[in-house]
């Protein structure tokens, strides 16, 4: 025992070393994993507190940009309105499925294999985990972390992302991943080669998942190919949404599965 | 003594603010990104308190780690660093370290720069292999390591001429 601790002493360094660097190693492959990797990251008090005050200065170099996006949506929305006028008087029993807040986003990142975006919003705005995030364009991700004033968002670009989606078109759906490489371009499995597809169909988000309502749009086909065993195909997607510059978000809280939850929650 | 103390915590605070603010957001030609906090490792005096020296590293790497949402891989390249130091510092300064009179501002530049460049390959080696972390990936991680590692060794090398005392 004596000459056990006198070892630990003598090489005391190479001990600390040794013990650091597998606890490092232990957290990488945490983050690694899908739904473990929470145990470290950047929604907590200090770090979205800092770049909160950082992301007060930088938001002035995109307002431009940002005001053409958001007119941009306006637009889209008054048209929406206005050929609607007559059903929406009619529909006296409108029953609200989905809950939308506007989220600014603090950070964000898109050169990593695994990308994460920080939000502005957290559990005192009723923000959970599994709840989608959208802007006027496209999905973004899927919020995964949350403290009581910021939460964190896996990207889409994030090689441990699914997402369901289908093709507008047809309806035929599939898993939509990313391969780690160019941040505009996502890809799709799981369509077998009996459906017919062709360069530039629309990809829409299924509807089929509590965490997205249907035909969210999130990106054309770009190209196409049949996987080895040639019965499914490999696609190509190319992002309506530019990853690389997300300022407005929107999260989406699904009502009725909050409501279904708690009906199989009182059933048990 | 209290001075170089607060040297090192102002240091410290100062390149995890600059990493994560501006140097992460940088994405030169896409995806390239200069990690400056390895001037913290760089520059450390040379102590006996290599106990306190890696923890340090390990703190930096951490904290960089968590802004970043990267896990634990920027604690391990900087743990790995800190401790094949003294090693690269003999290698690169010769007997000059044996004395323990080694100055940073006082080295020549040319002994500098292979300083610099031997720990910051090994360092984004590490780094990458991590962040990939696919064995099919290798040549995305030695493509990376090189174009990065020229990236942040010009930055440094800037930074450190830029904060020298040294007079002209």
């Amino acid at each position: 025992m004596q000459q056990l601790f006198n070892f630990f002493i003598k090489n005391k360094t190479f001990v600390l070393f040794l013990m650091l660097f597998s606890c490092s190693l232990f957290l990488t492959i945490q983050s690694n994993e899908y739904h473990r990797s929470k145990f470290i990251n950047s929604s907590n008090q200090i770090t979205g507190s800092i770049y909160g005050t950082f992301h007060s200065i930088t938001q002035y170099f995109n307002l431009k940009k940002e005001n053409t996006l958001l007119q941009e949506e306006n637009s889209n929305l008054k048209a929406m309105i206005y050929s609607h006028e007559i059903l929406a008087a009619v529909d006296s029993v409108f029953e609200q499925k989905y809950e939308i807040q506007p989220a600014l986003v603090f950070k964000n990142s898109f050169a990593l294999p695994n990308n994460y975006l920080t939000l502005n919003k957290g559990e005192n705005d009723s923000i959970k985990e599994d709840y989608g995030v959208i802007t006027s364009k496209g999905i973004v991700g899927i919020i995964d972390a949350t403290s009581s004033n910021y939460s964190r968002v896996m990207s889409i670009l994030n090689t441990n992302s699914r997402v369901n989606v289908k093709l507008k078109k047809t309806n035929y759906f599939g898993i939509l991943g990313w391969d780690g490489k160019s941040p505009d371009i996502v890809q799709l499995k799981d369509i077998q080669d009996l459906v017919k597809i062709a360069i530039g169909d629309t990809i829409v988000t299924s509807g089929y998942s509590s965490t997205f309502p249907q035909n969210i749009p999130v990106g054309s086909i770009l190209s196409y190919e049949l996987n080895d065993t040639e019965d499914l195909y490999i696609i190509e997607v190319k992002l309506f949404n530019d990853m690389k510059n997300l300022e407005h978000v929107y999260i989406i809280e699904n009502i009725a599965i909050n409501e279904l939850r708690a009906l199989n929650f009182s059933d048990e | 003594m209290n001075n170089i103390a607060l040297n090192i915590v102002l240091r410290f605070v100062g390149l995890v603010l600059l990493q994560v603010i501006i140097c992460s957001n940088i994405n030169f030609l896409g995806y390239l990104n200069p990690y400056v906090y390895v001037i913290f490792m760089f520059l450390y005096p040379i102590t006996n308190n290599r106990v306190l020296f890696i923890f340090l590293s390990f703190s930096i790497g951490l904290s960089i780690d968590i802004f970043l949402d990267s896990g634990g891989v920027h604690a391990a390249a900087s743990v790995a660093i800190a401790y094949v130091r003294p090693l690269f510092l003999k290698f690169s300064f010769g007997a000059a370290y044996e004395y323990q009179a080694v100055k940073f501002s006082n080295t020549n530049f040319s002994q500098r720069v292979i300083y610099f460049l031997l720990l910051i390959v090994i360092h984004h080696a590490i780094l990458f292999s991590l962040v990939v972390f696919d064995k099919n990936e290798g040549l995305m991680v030695v493509k990376q390591t090189l174009y990065s590692s020229a990236f942040t060794l010009i930055v440094c090398l800037l930074l450190t001429s830029l904060f020298s005392k040294k007079e002209l």
